[in-house]
């Protein structure tokens, strides 16, 4: 690569000569302001449509100022960033879009946490010039996200993960000029579309304009009511990331002091997600074993690779991309999902309550569990397993609104039985850690043998696809892990075009699986978040007195006085699941 | 949306036309020309199909779809009436006149009549702002036009 000489400020420097503007300024640590620009480094992921102009610069020699953000340096050129032509333009820049967008920050679900307000104070707006009509158009609410387009700025950074990163297509920019939206095809609502709510679009958007749904009325109502005994779960990519929301440092691990606020809260049992995470791995490793052996032994029908099914963005994707190929997945529901039959059949019954008087309550990194627990087939006479799913956020909304000073809470422990778990539960939150977690439990039910080491490091990473061979005492088990919807779709078009050599592939539809999945706290764009938080939950892991699924105390016990063995008839009627075509966006049953 | 069923013929005929193209998604704008021509309109079904034949996405063809404005999503009637409504064309008077082609016609702008003979929309300047305010019948140029010559034209295509 070439270097290439500029002047930004008057500062001399040299850097190669793919380097944009925005970039080149950085290193002389000149912080030129963005807004529509959006990049998680080392992660392929990059928006830079160049539309919003709030980065322009001034161009020694050039007529019209140029956006830095999507300008590639050049030799001698000389960068004036914030001189007075500079800085009216940008402002200008910034009414303009303000005058079109609703000043709702009093009550918008992102105010705090919205760039647009971010850039309006950043610049010193106070008051807004241009008055003029605004773009109206209907709010649409799906079971997961809400769109509330008149608090879209067109910077199409949803846009760009949901075609190029999740390779879903839900969203497309629409219509031109002051009509433009970013919106499904036809303008249907969000559930007609192959939206698989991963919630990545929720992730990236600057503004209010996308948004969970918020649950957390609805929780507060059944804590209130005596009549309810309600229950909460908390999965493991939780504890790595809420703190962020109370001022502590990415990757603070906060297991202890999100059970005591948990408690303080009204819950009557403080359970754990790891620990249904661990009953997954006992399920979906049987049937691991069960599909190798049985091809091992030269069944030709077996369905190989297996495909891991905990993450219910993932289970979307397929079900509406791939529904040819639906019985390749393992059939084990997901960690959320399994955790509420238990809940409900077995921990109900031990307390001599009626299911219908408990409700269970989910703390989730996703938006997809959101859309997951509503789903038919997981409702006794209409009695959902789980009743809500709040989000990593809107449990410190929630911690925050019930006079909780989260960080001065002594540190406490979840309750028994569910809330007993291993380390192998608790890397289920990132990518490669489901499979590693599985690998732990099917080498020593398939070799019969103790593991030397349980850290299968060649499976941890942030790599798009990757894969390893683990030897199985002389049988290699070919691993393949893909986060992301466009990496997962790489490998099962392997699988369809039948190039796959793998036995066995985990796929998390969020980059970096669950510690970067919708319902996370707001990283804006620091992949260095996301990389904290995975080594907070390794930390948590190598932590941990008991490590492997198949040793937790309270699984066994669960098999022996209830459940029989993993794969069995009453696990299968109450931990498996089933799964639909919906290529055609309805619901047509095998 | 409405279902309009595609005749099989009709759908080989677009499937050979993305083929021409080599199913290559850049080539998207010049497959919905040609979709166009050879249907008259852009239906939802069609674009579903050329998503299908191109893989891309369906909002993404709907995106192209909506963001030009020669594209359309409605059959247009055998007279296609257009009004303009550019500023010379509004400040004298263009609206009134389509109002009085809604009334006349009974439809909306965008629609098109039950019969199939005409379809309404709107205009921005078609450069003829001596003759404002302009409507245009398909190819033919009506200047001056006023509320009470509507019917007139009507009748003219009526026949
Ligand atoms: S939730 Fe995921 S699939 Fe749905 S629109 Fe957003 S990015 Fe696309
Ligand atoms: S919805 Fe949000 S992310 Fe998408 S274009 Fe609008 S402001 Fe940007
Ligand atoms: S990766 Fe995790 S957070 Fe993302 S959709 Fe899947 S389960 Fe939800
Ligand atoms: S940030 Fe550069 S154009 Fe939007
Ligand atoms: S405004 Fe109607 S022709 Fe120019």
């Amino acid at each position: 690569m070439n270097m290439i000489k500029l002047i930004i400020d008057g500062k001399p420097i040299e850097v190669p000569s793919d380097t944009t503007i925005l970039k080149a300024a950085k290193t002389v640590g000149i912080d030129i302001p963005t807004l529509c620009y959006f990049e998680l480094k080392d992660m392929n992921i990059e928006n830079r449509p160049g539309g919003c102009r709030i980065c322009v610069v001034e161009v020694k020699g050039r007529r019209n100022l140029a956006p830095a953000c999507n300008t590639m340096v050049a030799e001698g050129m000389e960068v004036y960033t914030h001189n007075i032509r500079v800085l009216n333009a940008r402002r200008t820049v910034l009414e303009l879009i303000l005058s079109d967008h609703p000043a709702e920050c009093l009550t918008c679900a992102k105010s705090g946490n919205c760039e647009l307000q971010s850039m309006a104070q950043q610049l010193g707006v106070r008051e807004l010039p241009y008055q003029g009509e605004q773009s109206k158009y209907r709010k649409d609410t799906s079971p997961a996200i809400i769109r509330d387009v008149d608090k879209c700025i067109m910077c199409r950074r949803c846009e760009m993960m949901c075609n190029d990163v999740q390779t879903v297509g839900a969203l497309s920019a629409v219509n031109r000029g002051f009509m433009a939206v970013v919106a499904p095809a036809f303008e249907m609502n969000l559930e007609k579309s192959p939206c698989t709510y991963c919630g990545q679009c929720v992730s990236v958007c600057p503004t209010g304009a996308l948004t969970e749904v918020d649950h957390s009325r609805n929780v507060i109502n059944a804590l209130a009511d005596p009549a309810k005994t309600v229950i909460v779960q908390t999965a493991p990519a939780v504890r790595a990331a809420l703190g962020e929301e109370f001022g502590l440092a990415p990757g603070t691990l906060v297991t202890g002091k999100m059970v005591a606020a948990l408690r303080r809260l009204g819950f009557d049992y403080v359970f754990d997600t790891d620990f249904a995470a661990d009953l997954t791995i006992m399920e979906e490793g049987t049937e691991l074993l069960d599909r190798l052996t049985r091809y091992l032994k030269g069944d030709k029908d077996v369905k190989l690779p297996i495909l891991t099914s905990c993450c219910p963005g993932w289970v979307n994707f397929f079900e509406h991309n791939f529904p040819e190929m639906r019985d390749i997945p393992s059939t084990a529901k997901s960690p959320q999902q399994m955790f509420g039959p238990i809940a409900k059949e077995y921990f109900a019954k031990k307390l001599g309550i009626d299911r219908k008087n408990m409700i269970v309550v989910s703390i989730m990194p996703c938006l997809a569990k959101k859309y997951e627990c509503q789903r038919d087939e997981f409702k006794v006479d209409g009695d959902p397993d789980v009743n809500f799913s709040l989000s990593t956020r809107e449990l410190a909304h929630l911690i925050k609104a019930s006079n909780i000073d989260f960080n001065s809470l002594p540190a406490d422990d979840f309750d028994n039985p569910l809330g007993e778990s291993t380390g192998a539960s608790v890397i289920f939150g990132t990518t490669g850690g489901v499979i590693e977690a599985a690998c732990r439990t099917a080498y020593e039910l398939y070799t019969g043998k103790k593991l030397q080491k349980v850290d299968f490091t060649e499976l941890r990473g942030l790599e798009n696809v990757r894969h390893a061979t683990i030897d199985f005492d002389g049988l290699p088990i070919n691993i393949g892990i893909a986060h992301g919807l466009g990496n997962a779709r790489k490998l099962l078009e392997d699988i369809r075009d039948g190039k796959s050599q793998f036995h066995a592939i985990e796929i998390m539809a969020c980059p970096g699986g669950c510690i970067g999945g919708g319902g996370q706290p707001f990283h804006h764009g620091d992949s260095s978040v996301i990389k904290q938080r995975a080594a907070a939950l390794y930390r948590e892991d190598a932590g941990k007195p008991i490590r492997k699924s198949h040793e937790n105390p309270f699984i066994i016990e669960l098999y022996k006085e209830f459940l029989g063995k993993p794969c069995g008839e009453k696990s299968h009627h109450l931990l498996h699941t089933h799964y639909f075509d919906k290529s055609a966006g309805v619901f047509v049953e095998e | 949306m409405a279902k309009i069923k595609l005749s099989e013929k009709k759908i080989q005929e677009l499937k050979d036309v993305c083929k021409t193209f080599n199913n290559d998604k850049g080539e998207l704008i010049n497959v919905l020309h040609k979709a166009q021509s050879l249907f008259g309109y852009l239906p939802a079904e069609l674009q579903e199909i050329i998503a299908k034949e191109l893989n891309c996405s369906v909002a993404h063809v709907y995106g192209v779809v909506t963001f030009y404005s020669y594209f359309t999503m409605l059959p247009k009637g055998k007279h296609p009436v257009s009004i303009c409504l550019g500023t010379a064309c509004y400040v004298r008077g263009a609206e009134k006149v389509l109002e009085e082609f809604k009334r006349q016609l009974k439809i909306q702008v965008g629609e098109t009549t039950p019969d199939g003979k005409f379809s309404l929309s709107c205009l921005r300047c078609v450069g003829a702002c001596g003759l404002a305010p302009v409507v245009l019948v398909g190819e033919k140029v009506y200047g001056r036009v006023a509320p009470d010559g509507v019917a007139d034209i009507i009748a003219e295509y009526n026949t």
